[in-house]
């Protein structure tokens, strides 16, 4: 062991919080946590690592099956193949991340339990190991599009700015979720069907245009909505409509949307804030 | 360079200072079994019941002090060791540590058993408060101490019970923690496993850490602590000394009333109820009625008589008994009044002084009244007259502490074996 030093202030112990222990504790915890985790999430498979380009690949092959063998709406959109990969891709990554988040500080009951734990990085290193997952399937559909023939154009440098508000999105998302669940265990069943519905009012399988005119409305009123309208713009289709084109001189309903994902996101650390001090006597 | 004596603990700044430390919880006292009851229950409120586990707590502890938390299921301990830990936030009063703590509640509890041991050290390590760097470092000495040196390639859940507690423990003496707070751990493992323990948190002490050790096992808290505190109902019932607190302890354990074992009177037919047993006390050696000795400390029996009719060359005789029925000792009858006749209406006292050599445990007294000059006839026996408990104060095995010494001679022709 190291030497004492020889004389240590007394300081106030507050108790548990979401960050506690300082910002350089709280960094490590996450790296360490959320690479392994992403280790142990191919742990025993073939595969193994692989897995990480299999996956998005195989289920890219149904999808694209289905939608331009089966409905045949693939053949009508310009490059529907790669945004449909896209697409699905990132809204898998929210739809993952937030679930798994959900239960995630229940299920390491044990630690928050019996150790001086940040709380925080437990939700967050379930978003992180998405996020690593989302990164090495991005190759994969980059890759992709360029062997399919997407022109590259100066806009895909705006691509990682969509994504880095998507992440900030599924991680308040993952915050919320995981401290209600320590109340609320239905929000766990609640969320897994409001993520189908939310796949569904998103343009991920069609195109906007494709939407009728009321359900556009609708749609529109999603915070995931612009990101995945802006994201086709920028990377797959310059032509296709952006955010603001695709509200057809409605604004409102975007800023309404937009409002819906920051209200979200300014929420969620104050919801996790208040819950996390309480989070170990309630489990 | 002059290197400053340690002052006398009590002249050492806190490590450790609570203050009116209030934490109580809230209690769903309605249940809701059916979907009918659920459902109903949505639009009423629900009704919770406090527990307030502490209820005011003031403490210190000083720097480099080994010092014990005791109490029953129940008293508020594991709830200070949850707040000392920060897994619980108080509700008020105030905690304020001198330095970082090591709270060990569990051993191995961030383990993961798909991972093997370096991947474990490493992450618990950080958990514990090392950074990443410091947890690499330190593994090769984790493994060495733990004796797992074989087994590093093996992943956690191939590891026996045994060697994650080793594991566990191991990690937790490497982590340069400034206040160690220690759970029971030492409950687990074999005795020499506890010894190891023992002998690590000696040295942690000697370094000048802070020991924070809570548990039920009073001889360890007597051995080890130097002062300690006994939480009863939310409270600090007693603080101080560890002898006393333990002695507290266990009058608090095993209160004054039999522990539900009932004196049996057995009368030989013959005599019927000629000399009675009419009670049967204990006491320490400074006189004050007891029922918990501390090893080694002398007890005074009380026998008081009462003779309803003659009874000649009457004979007390003593049984002691531990918990398991097993007969510890009896003397030969000693003689009532030096052995001359009782009439019927005497009522006397006979005192015996018992040496207490005993181990820790519950032991039982069996009085009897008999006559006779060349053998005893018995008159009439009183089981389970009085019991007592003995807490340790010295660790040995067996059933008495014998008188020991032991030296060492050097031989004086060491060395010369060999030609």
């Amino acid at each position: 062991m190291t030497e004492l030093p020889n004389r240590l202030e007394l300081e106030d112990i507050r108790g548990p919080s979401a960050v506690g222990g300082g910002a350089r504790r709280f960094f490590d915890l996450l790296r360490l946590t959320s690479v392994t985790e992403f280790k142990l999430s191919y742990h025993g498979t073939v595969l193994g690592f692989l897995w990480s380009f299999a996956r998005p690949l195989m289920l890219f092959a149904i999808l694209l099956l289905v939608f331009t063998q089966v409905f045949r709406l693939g053949s009508e959109v310009d490059n529907y193949a790669p945004l449909l990969l896209l697409n699905i891709l990132l809204f898998q990554f929210f739809a993952q991340a937030t679930e798994q988040a959900a239960s995630s500080v229940v299920r390491s009951e044990s630690v928050v339990r019996k150790m001086q734990f940040p709380r925080l990085v437990i939700p967050l290193s379930v978003v992180a190991t998405n996020v690593l997952q989302l990164g090495f399937s991005l190759i994969v559909v980059f890759t992709f599009l360029l062997i399919y023939g997407v022109e590259p154009v100066w806009t895909w440098v705006l691509f990682p700015g969509a994504v880095l508000v998507l992440v900030t999105l599924t991680t308040a998302v993952a915050m919320l979720l995981s401290v209600i669940f320590v109340r609320i265990r239905d929000i766990g069943i609640i969320w897994a069907v409001a993520t189908t519905g939310l796949f569904y009012a998103c343009p991920i399988l069609y195109p906007i245009e494709f939407a009728p005119e009321g359900f556009r409305d609708a749609i529109m009123l999603n915070p995931l909505t612009p990101l995945f309208l802006q994201i086709r713009e920028w990377v797959i289709d310059p032509n296709a409509p952006g955010a603001i084109e695709a509200t057809s001189g409605n604004p409102v309903l975007l800023l309404i949307s937009v409002l819906i994902g920051a209200t979200i996101c300014i929420a969620a650390p104050l919801v996790f804030n208040r819950g996390a001090p309480r989070v170990a006597e309630e489990l | 360079m002059v290197i400053p004596t340690a002052p006398a603990p009590e002249r050492r700044e806190l490590a450790i200072e609570v203050r009116a430390l209030k934490k109580g919880f809230r209690i769903p006292t309605q249940r809701v079994d059916t979907l009918k009851e659920r459902a109903t229950s949505l639009f009423t409120p629900r009704e919770y019941r406090r527990l307030e586990a502490l209820r005011g707590v003031d403490f210190d502890v000083r720097r480099g002090e080994f010092f014990g938390i005791v109490g029953r299921n129940g008293s508020g301990k594991s709830t200070l060791l949850k707040l000392l830990a920060s897994i619980y936030r108080a509700d008020s009063g105030r905690i304020r540590i001198a330095g970082r703590i090591a709270p060990c509640i569990e051993l191995g509890v961030g383990f993961n058993p798909e991972l093997a041991a370096y991947e474990n050290v490493v992450l618990n390590g950080v958990m514990m408060g090392l950074t990443p760097n410091q947890a690499r470092a330190r593994f090769d000495a984790v493994i060495d101490f733990a004796e797992l040196g074989d087994y590093t390639d093996l992943k956690l859940k191939n590891y026996s019970s045994g060697m994650l507690v080793r594991l566990g423990f191991s990690l937790m003496t490497q982590v340069d923690a400034d206040v160690l707070l220690i759970d029971e751990v030492l409950a687990v493992g074999d005795a020499a496993f506890q010894q190891k323990c023992f002998d690590i948190f000696a040295t942690v002490h000697a370094e000048g850490r802070t020991i924070i050790l809570v548990t039920h096992d009073m001889a360890a808290v007597e051995a080890h602590c130097d002062r300690a505190i006994l939480l009863e109902g939310g409270y600090v019932d007693k603080g101080g000394d560890p002898a006393a607190v333990a002695r507290r302890y266990l009058d608090l354990n095993f209160p004054d009333d039999r522990r539900g074992v009932e004196p049996e009177d057995v009368h030989d037919p013959a005599h019927g109820e000629q000399v009675r047993i009419a009670d049967v006390r204990l006491r320490d050696e400074s006189g004050v009625g007891s029922n918990s000795f501390a090893q080694g400390d002398g007890i005074e029996i009380e026998v008081d008589l009462e003779a309803d009719a003659r009874l000649e060359s009457p004979l007390l005789s003593i049984q002691l008994v531990n918990a398991d029925g097993l007969l510890i000792f009896a003397p030969k009858p000693l003689a009532i009044r030096d052995g001359r006749t009782l009439e019927a209406g005497d009522r006397l006292q006979v005192r015996a002084r018992l040496a207490n050599p005993l181990a820790a445990g519950h032991y039982f007294l069996h009085c009897g009244v008999g006559t006779g000059r060349n053998e005893y006839r018995p008159v009439s026996f009183r089981k389970n007259a009085a019991d007592f408990v003995v807490f340790g104060t010295r660790p040995f095995a067996g059933l008495v502490a014998l008188e020991f010494e032991a030296e060492t001679i050097e031989s004086a022709d060491q060395g010369s074996t060999g030609s």
